[in-house]
């Protein structure tokens, strides 16, 4: 079956990942790096060799907080969350797949949780 | 002068005071904020997909009520301030992005969101100007040493948010003097707090955040302030050993209308 998950995710994304020198500074600034099986750095050449599936099944691509770091940071101007985006998009966009549902979130909301933290969780672990 | 203002989810909820604060502030500095009717939650954070528009929508329809009625557009929580400014990027430099919302929308969004998003703090430097509010403080926090916490949304992308220099931002501290108080500089204060990964990695979180507010305290702070209910909750969350609180209660405070 042809698979165009690579090509979705270099439109999705908008990035160049060619531009990628491999310097390693989006995994050095990532505060979620110690907990990534695969690393912001390692996103962007693995969507280049096309190894999209081993990305789209681990948990990495739920470590992305969205800081912009890697986006502000990187000195070629490659943006490495937007790749990490474009791939979990692949996985949650499938049916069935949401990372967070809805009925899990009265097991972990407690009186001080904001709004804010949910509407989050919600718009990065679910379609 | 009158703004128009959009407070956000959480400011209606969990972070009241934030929203309190702010508007008993800006009526001292003689500013009206005028809350857009029916404002629709901005979704928390921005997805940076080109292929994601409906998750953009809110933001779109906050720009275009601004813009009808006139006004500029005051943020204040950094979540929304991050997501409406980056949506309003999207429409000014992404034609794809533009012709879908307009076809969806049935508006020239460009046009029809050609909106000044200002965030709050840009208004107290910009509008009222520091110098300014120096003079309009009748309860100057002297003595106080306080860290500014900016943490992701607020500076980044640089290029998007243009807030300030997203490496050695300075507009919290020369607020924090403006107020009377004395900042600390410290090494996380740009960096992530663990965000929504909090939901369902405690310790994560509670690691990103421990490292922020143990450097503030480190470096002498006596309080943290933030303009982010997320940042707030995570740090106290990973216990700080100090207070984390809105700028805007500090401002309150020395406008002498907390």
């Amino acid at each position: 079956m042809h698979n165009n998950d690579k090509e979705q995710i270099l439109r999705s994304s908008g990035v160049n990942v060619l531009k990628c020198m491999r310097c390693g500074k989006c995994s050095g600034t990532c505060p979620s790096y110690e907990e990534m099986e695969y690393h912001p750095h390692q996103f962007v050449y693995m969507v280049e060799k096309g190894e999209i599936d081993k990305l789209i099944n681990s948990p990495s691509i739920y470590k992305c907080l969205t800081c912009f770091a890697c986006v502000e940071r990187c000195p070629r101007g490659v943006e490495p969350a937007k790749i990490v985006e474009a791939v979990r998009l692949i996985a949650t966009r499938r049916q069935g797949e949401n990372h967070l549902k809805a009925e899990d979130i009265p097991c972990v909301v407690e009186d001080d949780t904001p709004g804010q933290l949910l509407v989050s969780a919600f718009r990065k672990y679910k379609k | 002068m009158t703004f128009s203002y959009y407070p956000g989810c959480t400011l209606k909820t969990k972070a009241k005071e934030l929203d309190g604060y702010a508007r008993r502030s800006a009526q001292a500095l003689g500013i009206t904020l005028a809350e857009l009717p029916e404002w629709q939650c901005c979704g928390g954070v921005y997805t940076t997909a080109k292929d994601e528009i409906a998750t953009k929508l809110s933001s779109v329809r906050a720009l275009e009520a601004a813009k009808k009625e006139g006004n500029a557009l005051v943020t204040l929580c950094s979540a929304c301030h991050n997501v409406i400014k980056q949506t309003k990027y999207a429409l000014d430099t992404d034609d794809d992005m533009n012709f879908k919302v307009s076809n969806y929308m049935g508006i020239d969004a460009r046009e029809a969101c050609d909106t000044n998003v200002v965030h709050y703090l840009e208004m107290l430097r910009d509008v009222v100007g520091f110098d300014e509010l120096k003079k309009k403080v009748v309860n100057p926090l002297t003595g106080r040493k306080i860290a500014a916490y900016y943490g992701c949304l607020l500076l980044r992308p640089g290029k998007t948010m243009q807030f300030d220099n997203p490496e050695n931002p300075k507009i919290i501290e020369d607020f924090i003097r403006a107020i009377g108080a004395t900042p600390v500089i410290y090494p996380m204060r740009n960096e992530c707090c663990g965000a929504y990964v909090t939901l369902e990695d405690g310790e994560q979180a509670k690691k990103n955040s421990s490292a922020v507010w143990e450097s503030a305290a480190g470096f002498g702070a006596d309080c943290i302030i933030t303009a982010c209910p997320l940042c707030r909750y995570n740090l106290i969350k990973a216990e700080s050993e100090i207070p984390v609180i809105y700028f805007t209660e500090l401002l309150a405070e020395a406008l002498g209308v907390k």
